[in-house]
């Protein structure tokens, strides 16, 4: 889907490639054993290495290393069995250190791509650089008193993942379903959690604009972007900057900004002659990061399904249509549910309800489907119900409206409310024939060639017997009278 | 009597009960009180209750038959170790009230083998110098005095200067000390005394303040080599908060020295034969030639072409290591803090005040050669260049068991000698550079003193996490220098 400014000069388009912060899920810190959970105390969870105290060093946390394994797995990407940890200097008050430790030159993860899927239901290849593991930063506080910022370490030495994209996306568009497909993914694989309002995955992002056929342009980097919106929000804003400046007869410089929400542009942070010079270097204090093949290929064995696969496999063992599928997958507790349902039962009905009854009724009673009010297993023996033919499909929104309100399982709600379908013939063909004689014009017409009051009297029949009459023998059994 | 015996001999005497640890403390305090004023061997010492209550523990395990193996043995510990609860400043005024709430796993590892710590020992500020008088805390007088120029002043070596003085003069019967570019060795052979850089790995380094990480390494300074070999088993060992840690199995490295030196191949490194070598030096490595091949060495020329690249080598990366590593040192977490109206200026007014002038100019050094654009030429140069120098090791260690060099090119030297040009202070690690960027070990032995009375020392470097051949040849050398002088500033010396 091709995203073009028309610019006075002619037309425009965007490239944009991003760098994603991913946190690692993990008990622990990439270098410590302090805890990684969100929302405790201020430093309450700052390791005497996290504060780094003298004579303090890293060691490498086994399971982050593995997550980051499975991630590049995830994301179709070279796993490079040696890296390496570097140090990246600076000066800040979130930086115990004053490095922070990242793979600089030799990231775990090198090339992959993600696969986006855009509103016209085409797809692209988006490319992946690399992934390489790095310690987060502390906090700054600056709202706590009038004249002095404070320092929370909590968040010093968690462990992210930084995943940087090629400059493949060409509209805000793709950006947003770049990350929303890459923050799908790494919930499947259950190493970051993706949770951007809690800053657990933010986005650096580089824009730069060029005429149709040339080489790039001047690009500058938009930091710490903490929403999809405010991403595909702060490329439109920066794509027009630039070229207001390409095509007023400036120059873009390379510089570091910042996108302001509630204005809606992006604002310089610092000028290229303001960049820090990190002065990488191998942290001296880690060795080499050397894994083994087999330890990958293990991990590559115990990967869940990803979504792309998962969604192939519902269309082929479900038969669920291609944009339903989609929606299942795209967040993995709705897949799980649907699957629930959907196993040994019809594939096209189970879809109908999740994403129909059961979807309006989370909405209208704003859960989620952790708490659904209507279990996988609950809403799996309605569809029984009407497989066995204890109720009909319209009974059957009755029964589920029943068990969203109390929480009751579907045989239990038939049972006290007598809902069970009526199959007896004999009570079938006694309704019918009150129903003809009570419309015994009607009955006239019919016979003499108004066909379309058929549905008349079905209706009928279905109201005389409160909906619970068996549809297919209501209908076989009134032809037979009205016909005779 | 008891400040000069040897770690063996007061291991023994605590064990025939001939006198207790709490004696044997109570000397050392005593001795300290006596002639730290005037060396400044130590910058903090132990209260006395807590030297005395360690000691009389001590004293409880000999009479319950459960000693350990340093069980009541004063040992002084470089102030660069965390000691918990005990100050710990590296020498620097951005320490100079820092008291660790943990404790050094090496320090932790001679507590747990029963040593009685009496004090932290003085040093170049941060492990940066070859004389000791980078200290913020004042210069460290060597005991050693010239014959006949008493009243000159002589530095102990450094960084590693208190340790090597408090053996040397009765204040410790052993200190342990840490060695980046020749820091133990150095003033081992100033000082008159024995001094060990084990195989960079053999120690943890976690809780000791770190200079440069892949360099820096612990070790123990002691009176002999048998002393060395068992103070360094209490010491090593694997460590999991160290990455670079080995995990091989600690030998009983005391039991090394005493074993026949017959058939071992000595090197001697014609590299090291450098000009302006004074001729005392080279005439004392000529005698520490012959002494071991009359023990039954073979000696052999060996070459380590890349020699003489190793002091500018070591320049490069230190310093590279230690702009990094203290850049911790901001006044935001701990140590001292200067304020200031901005984050930067907090930073700028806490650094300047809080560091020296050398090392000012090692984190400028180290700064400059990791600068984008610089560092190709310097830093990865450099880095290329110690694998080649690692090479040489490696080869001329298929020739040979040990390289025997001079550990210093010269004898002691006087305060105010060397100061005007760094690069003249830096020629004194020209002979234990080469090993420490190798990561081999290397122990300077005492072997003589020179004209003016002064002690000199040679190196015997070995291979790899080969400890044990160093401290057996050492201890032929010990042997046939029969090395018994002592300073004239000494606990003992009649004061």
């Amino acid at each position: 889907m091709s995203y073009l400014i028309e610019g006075k000069t002619g037309t425009w388009e965007i490239v944009v490639g991003l760098e994603v912060h991913a946190q690692i899920i993990s008990q622990s810190k990439l270098f410590s054993g302090a805890s990684t959970k969100f929302g405790g105390e201020p430093n309450s969870q700052v390791s005497l290495v996290d504060a780094a105290f003298p004579g303090m060093l890293p060691v490498i946390n086994r399971e982050c290393v593995a997550q980051a394994v499975r991630t590049g797995l995830g994301l179709n990407a070279r796993i490079n069995l040696q890296s390496r940890f570097d140090r990246k200097n600076y000066f800040y008050a979130d930086l115990p250190q004053g490095y922070q430790i990242s793979q600089f030159e030799h990231p775990i993860v090198g090339e992959g791509s993600i696969e986006i899927e855009l509103a016209n239901g085409e797809t692209r290849q988006i490319g992946i650089t690399r992934l390489h593991m790095e310690q987060d930063a502390g906090k700054l506080l600056h709202d706590q008193d009038p004249t002095r910022s404070f320092v929370d370490l909590n968040r010093s030495g968690v462990a992210l993942m930084e995943i940087v994209s090629e400059p493949d996306i060409r509209a805000p568009e793709e950006a947003g379903a770049y990350l929303r497909k890459l923050r799908q993914i790494l919930r499947y694989l259950g190493t970051c959690d993706g949770n951007m309002d809690e800053g657990s995955m933010r986005a650096d992002v580089n824009v730069s604009v060029r005429k149709a056929g040339e080489p790039f342009r001047t690009r500058c980097e938009i930091k710490n972007v903490n929403s999809i919106r405010f991403v595909m929000q702060a490329i439109e804003a920066e794509a027009a900057r630039q070229v207001e400046i390409w095509e007023n007869g400036g120059e873009v410089d390379q510089e570091t900004r910042l996108f302001d929400p509630s204005r809606g542009e992006t604002r310089t942070m610092r000028s290229k002659e303001d960049a820090h010079d990190y002065r990488y270097f191998p942290d001296p204090d880690l060795l080499p990061l050397v894994i083994e093949q087999a330890w990958v290929d293990g991990l590559k064995a115990e990967l869940p399904e990803l979504p792309d696969a998962k969604r192939a496999r519902f269309q082929a063992d479900y038969g669920v249509p291609f944009y339903d599928a989609g929606v299942l997958v795209a967040e993995q507790s709705v897949a799980d549910f649907f699957e629930t349902v959907a196993k040994g039962r019809d594939g096209k009905l189970a879809v109908t309800w999740v994403t129909g009854d059961l979807f309006a009724a989370l909405n209208r009673t704003s859960r989620t489907i952790e708490n659904s009010p209507v279990s996988a297993d609950s809403l799996g023996k309605m569809l029984d119900l009407i497989a066995d033919g204890t109720i009909n499909g319209k009974i059957a929104k009755e029964v589920f409206e029943d068990m969203v309100e109390t929480g009751e399982s579907p045989d239990a709600i038939v049972e006290k409310k007598g809902l069970r379908q009526v199959t007896d013939t004999g009570v079938i063909d006694s309704a019918i024939d009150a129903i003809m004689a009570k419309h015994a014009d009607k009955v006239a017409e019919y016979r003499s060639g108004k066909d379309k009051l058929f549905g008349f009297f079905v209706g009928q029949v279905m109201k005389e017997t409160k909906g619970k009459a068996n549809p297919a023998l209501v209908n076989e059994a009134l032809k037979g009278k009205l016909d005779a | 009597m008891l400040t000069g015996l040897t770690l063996t001999q007061a291991r023994e005497g605590l064990a025939a009960r001939k006198f207790s640890a709490r004696e044997l403390a109570k000397a050392h305090l005593d001795a300290i009180a006596r002639l730290n004023p005037k060396l400044n061997a130590y910058i903090t010492v132990i209260p006395e209750a807590d030297v005395l209550a360690a000691a009389d523990a001590a004293d409880a395990r000999y009479a319950a038959g459960t000693a350990r193996p340093m069980e009541g043995l004063p040992v002084g510990v470089k102030d660069l170790f965390c000691t918990k609860g005990v100050k710990t400043t590296a020498a620097s005024k951005i320490l100079a009230n820092f008291v660790p709430p943990y404790e050094s796993t090496v320090t932790a590892r001679l507590l747990d083998a029963g040593s009685v710590f009496v004090g932290k020992t003085n040093l170049d500020e941060f492990a940066m110098g070859s004389a000791n008088i980078t200290s913020a805390f004042g210069s460290v007088l060597n005991p050693w005095q010239r014959k006949g120029e008493e009243t000159v002043a002589l530095v102990p070596g450094g960084s590693s200067g208190g340790s090597a003085a408090a053996v040397a003069a009765g204040l410790a019967l052993a200190a342990t000390g840490t060695d980046t570019g020749g820091s133990i060795r150095q003033p081992a052979a100033f000082c008159g005394i024995v001094g060990l850089k084990p195989t960079y790995g053999r120690c943890s380094r976690w809780g000791t303040i770190a200079y440069a990480s892949s360099l820096d390494q612990a070790g123990p300074m002691t009176r002999t080599v048998a002393d060395a070999g068992l103070m360094l088993e209490a010491m090593a060992g694997f460590d999991e908060k160290d990455s670079t840690c080995s995990n091989r199995p600690v030998p009983a490295f005391a039991q090394a020295v005493g074993k026949s030196v017959k058939g071992l191949r000595v090197g001697i490194p014609a590299e090291y034969r450098a000009p302006g070598l004074s001729p005392e030096i080279s005439a004392m490595w000529e005698q520490g030639i012959a002494w071991l091949r009359e023990a039954g060495c073979e000696i052999v020329d060996v070459s380590l072409p890349h020699t003489k690249y190793g002091l500018a080598t070591y320049y490069i990366i230190a310093p590279a290591e230690c702009s990094s590593n203290l850049a911790r040192y901001d006044g935001i977490r701990f140590g001292e803090r200067k304020d200031a109206a901005t984050l930067d200026g907090v930073y700028e007014l806490t650094r300047a005040e809080g560091f020296g002038e050398e090392v000012r100019n090692r984190i400028l050094m180290g700064t400059y050669v990791l600068s984008a654009g610089y560092y190709d030429a310097y830093y990865l140069k450099a880095q290329k260049v110690r694998t080649l120098i690692k090479r040489d090791f490696v080869q001329a260690f298929e020739q040979v068991d040990v390289l025997l060099t001079p550990t210093a090119p010269s004898a002691a030297f006087a305060q105010g000698e060397n100061m005007a040009d760094p690069v003249q202070m830096y020629l004194n690690d020209i002979f234990t550079v080469p090993a420490s960027m190798a990561g081999v070990p290397a122990l300077s032995v005492p072997v003589g003193l020179d004209a003016k009375g002064l002690p000199l020392g040679l190196q015997i470097i070995g291979r790899h996490f080969d400890e044990e051949t160093v401290l057996s040849v050492g201890g032929a050398l010990e042997a046939a220098a029969g090395f018994a002088h002592t300073p004239t500033l000494h606990a003992e010396a009649g004061a």
